[in-house]
């Protein structure tokens, strides 16, 4: 007998298709979708604020405003709850350390937002000499949102940038995120108090100090 | 209220041998002060605050203020001594003699008083340490007016004056571990500076630390 | 008091220090480190909690956890570049602090302030007050357990005066409004229109968060004679504000000092009777009710003319040499800003008075004795911003 011929491949479906589906009643998913779809919509926030940028935190979370509309209302008071460290607001280099102690404390999958200009490089208080001159410099960090404070709109906006990256993410192969990878630690080395600036003043292996040559 | 002259005077005649001088405040404010010899402080502090007339019942703000040594160049003109055969009409001759001296500097602590019974104020009292290296003690106000309690700590731990006779004095806002007083004007603070997008004189000056200058590169390597 | 504490002859009176002695029935002292990162604490503050069994015994503020160098970056721009910042010390009231710092400026250069700037001042401080202490209203409540509802009302009266200032002032929160010599715009008259609105409705919010609070049970549990503080160690240990006139000393820079044109205003300065966090609360009120009675006078009698002196300098202010120490009543307390000019573009000495910080030196006295709860709810009233209390 001769061979059957092989099976065609299952032909993609486009993104309208399955909408047409889902209009008459067919849900198609992946595993990897709907474990997103879960994860991304249930983002808990570890309930924590540095400075200015966490009143607009709490000003998100009321009525106005209304985190809740994107599952994001359960403010956790422990990190070991929490899923989305918002650091929000200037962190010192007296705070740094309580930082980083707090986002290895939160389990995997964990995600930080850097919220403001004082999170992502200091801000208006770059030039201070207690003044950590980014949080990326510590812990790694999934989403920028600028402003002095940003607007609660803009924290929202943030929140739903973090939303499609969750939604992106693949749960095998190389291109996993970190808590999928056994071999990638969720965990980062806690810098402590020297005589005159934090030891080691930056974790090299997250962030190293742009290479600008002086033109001159 | 009593004018700080008037205010000294009472001091001087309560305390004999104590160092009180009023120093003037040149600007509109017109707010002058009262320098304080650092032996008798604690006594006139608490004399200033249970004098009937005066009553500074509360010590509204405590203040350091970094004094750096520098250095003055006087000018001394001296009348040259005419010499005998000289012109009687002309004008006498005149050595100028350029002086430098060293005014050495100082840590000063300003004390704000009120009066919250009698609704007057301020009285201001300074003190002066009697260098910046060693000897930076100042005896502590805490004890007559406790709102001196958190900011004599932070004079402490930004300036770096020691206050003896304070009840808890250690860092009160950089941690335990730090050397330095920050907020003293030669105070070099930590490099962990980079570009920024809008540079300004003193951000220049802190990249051109940062950066050092490239050593003579190719010409077709060098950046824009 | 418990039976064991009974039998190690342990008196629990409030404002006495317990002490643990050795006996079997008698636990360890416990040392809780509260904060940086604690619900309660309003921010990156920390409190070194000595307890036995729920007892404070002793209890230190640790600070310094959002010491962002305030002053040290004062007196490296100019006296204008400082003016943002001061946004951001007490950040719930950028306006207050603008105002003492142009005070304090205007003290220094002898800069004279036109009549309307002077209203106008007036207009946002109050609005600035009726702000703080609705917010504040909301978190001593969060502070007693009632999570969540009392905050949502307080932040939706909250939105409406940020919507005002951002109108105004083109931010919510960070408003860089004030001028040395005056203000920076000049509202329209649709703007007047709808602070008056506001101001005429604010009555009613109040009526209606104090028919769910003021007289709630388990409020009035929670916090009448919890953290008792006697007016002589209030005055002595430099509170100011509500703080100091919950306590029964009639001490309100509005009064004393008389500026602004504030004399020409009529209000009252409510005063309490026990200096307890219940008396703290409700003086927030009664400021309320005031503050709304001195936002309609001077919406009313807003004159016109120009809103900053015409010979005004901002940039490149060069002040003589000398020093000013200037002061007005914020929400938190007296605000000042002490300033040494060397006559050069940027102060020589710029500090700030901030009120908070200073009236923490009472938090042990105020907390000892009590339950550790109640450290919380005390905390709670005392009203810090911890951008002020570690500059």
């Amino acid at each position: 007998m001769s061979e059957a011929p092989p099976a065609p491949a299952a032909p993609e479906i486009t993104a309208a298709e399955r909408d047409e589906l889902r209009r008459h009643g067919i849900l198609l998913t992946s595993l990897e979708e709907l474990y997103n779809w879960g994860r991304s919509n249930s983002v808990w926030p570890l309930q924590f604020g540095l400075a200015c940028c966490a009143i607009e935190m709490i000003a998100a979370s009321m009525a106005r405003f209304d985190i809740a509309r994107f599952g994001s209302e359960v403010f956790r008071p422990s990190p070991r709850q929490a899923d989305l460290l918002i650091v929000s607001g200037t962190v010192t280099k007296k705070m740094a350390p309580q930082v980083v102690r707090l986002w290895n404390q939160m389990p995997e999958p964990k995600y930080c937002i850097a919220m403001g200009a004082c999170a992502i490089s200091g801000g208006p208080f770059k030039q201070g000499y207690n003044v950590l001159k980014g949080i990326d410099r510590f812990i790694p960090v999934d989403v920028y949102i600028p402003g002095c404070p940003p607007r609660p709109e803009a924290l929202l906006h943030g929140l739903m940038q973090l939303q499609e990256q969750i939604r992106a993410q693949k749960i095998s192969g190389p291109e996993a995120p970190r808590h999928l990878r056994p071999e990638a630690s969720g965990e980062f080395p806690v810098p402590e108090f020297g005589g005159s600036d934090l030891v080691p003043p930056r974790n090299p292996d997250l962030w190293e100090p742009p290479t600008i040559v002086r033109a001159e | 209220m009593e004018t700080p002259g008037q205010i000294r005077d009472r001091i001087l005649a309560r305390f004999s041998g104590a160092e009180v001088t009023v120093v003037t405040n040149p600007g509109p404010a017109a707010q002058h002060s009262l320098l304080v010899g650092a032996a008798h402080a604690t006594a006139i502090a608490t004399f200033l605050r249970d004098d009937p007339v005066l009553q500074l019942d509360t010590c509204s703000n405590v203040t350091g203020v970094d004094w750096p040594g520098r250095e003055i160049v006087e000018t001394v003109r001296q009348p040259l001594a005419p010499e005998e055969d000289a012109d009687p009409a002309a004008p006498p001759g005149v050595i100028e003699e350029k002086i430098k001296r060293l005014v050495p500097g100082s840590l000063e602590v300003v004390y704000h008083l009120y009066s919250v019974a009698l609704k007057h104020g301020p009285v201001i009292l300074r003190l002066r340490t009697a260098d910046r290296a060693a000897n930076v003690t100042l005896p502590s106000l805490t004890p007559v007016w406790r709102a001196c309690e958190f900011q004599e700590r932070e004079v402490f731990d930004l300036y770096g004056v020691k206050f003896t006779g304070h009840p808890d004095l250690r860092r009160i806002l950089m941690w335990d571990e730090f050397q330095h007083h920050p907020m003293r004007k030669d105070y070099v603070e930590p490099d962990d500076y980079e570009w920024e997008p809008t540079p300004h004189d003193a951000v220049l000056t802190k990249a051109r630390r940062h950066y050092p200058a490239p050593p003579a590169a190719p010409e077709e390597e060098s950046t824009p | 008091m418990s039976a064991a504490g009974e039998l190690a002859g342990l008196s629990a009176a409030p404002g006495t220090t317990v002490r643990a002695v050795n006996d079997p029935f008698h636990g360890d002292l416990l040392e809780v480190s509260m904060g940086p990162h604690h619900p309660s604490t309003h921010g990156v503050f920390r409190m070194m909690v000595t307890l036995d069994g729920e007892t404070v015994v002793k209890l230190k503020p640790v600070f310094g956890y959002l010491h962002r160098n305030h002053e040290k970056l004062g007196e490296n721009t100019t006296y204008l570049g400082s003016m943002p910042y001061t946004d951001r010390l007490d950040y719930l009231n950028s306006m207050t602090n603008n105002w003492a710092y142009a005070l304090a400026v205007e003290k220094l250069s002898g800069q004279p302030v036109p009549e309307r700037a002077e209203y106008l001042r007036i207009i946002l401080a109050e609005l600035t007050r009726l702000l703080n202490h609705t917010c504040l209203a909301g978190f001593l409540l969060q502070d007693t357990g009632c999570s969540g509802t009392p905050l949502m009302y307080a932040f939706r009266e909250r939105e409406h005066i940020l919507d005002l200032f951002e109108a105004l002032s083109g931010s919510r929160m960070m408003c860089n409004y004030q001028r040395f010599g005056g203000c920076r715009v000049d509202p329209t008259p649709g703007w007047l229109a709808a602070a008056a609105r506001l101001v005429d409705g604010y009555g009613r919010f109040l009526d209606e968060y104090e028919a769910l609070i003021t007289g709630n049970e388990i409020l009035m549990a929670r916090t009448q004679g919890v953290g008792v503080l006697q007016p002589d160690l209030a005055v002595n240990a430099g509170a100011t504000g509500p703080m100091l006139r919950a306590c029964g000393v009639d001490y309100d820079l509005r009064k004393v000092d008389g500026y602004g044109f504030y004399p020409r205003f009529e209000f009252r300065v409510p005063l309490g009777d026990h200096g307890d966090t219940y008396d703290r609360y409700m003086i927030r009120v009664l400021e309320m009710r005031e503050s709304i009675r001195i936002l309609q006078q001077a919406l009313r009698d807003l004159p016109a003319g120009p809103i900053i002196d015409a010979k005004a300098k901002n940039r490149g202010l060069r002040p003589k040499a000398g020093e000013a120490y200037g002061r007005i009543e914020g929400p938190k307390g007296e605000i000042g800003f002490y300033l040494i000019s060397d006559g050069g573009p940027n102060p020589y000495r710029y500090r700030v008075r901030p009120p908070s910080f200073i009236n923490l030196t009472v938090l042990e006295d105020m907390c000892l004795g009590q339950t550790v709860a109640d450290a919380v709810v005390i905390l709670g009233s005392v009203d810090i911003v911890l951008g002020e209390v570690d500059r």
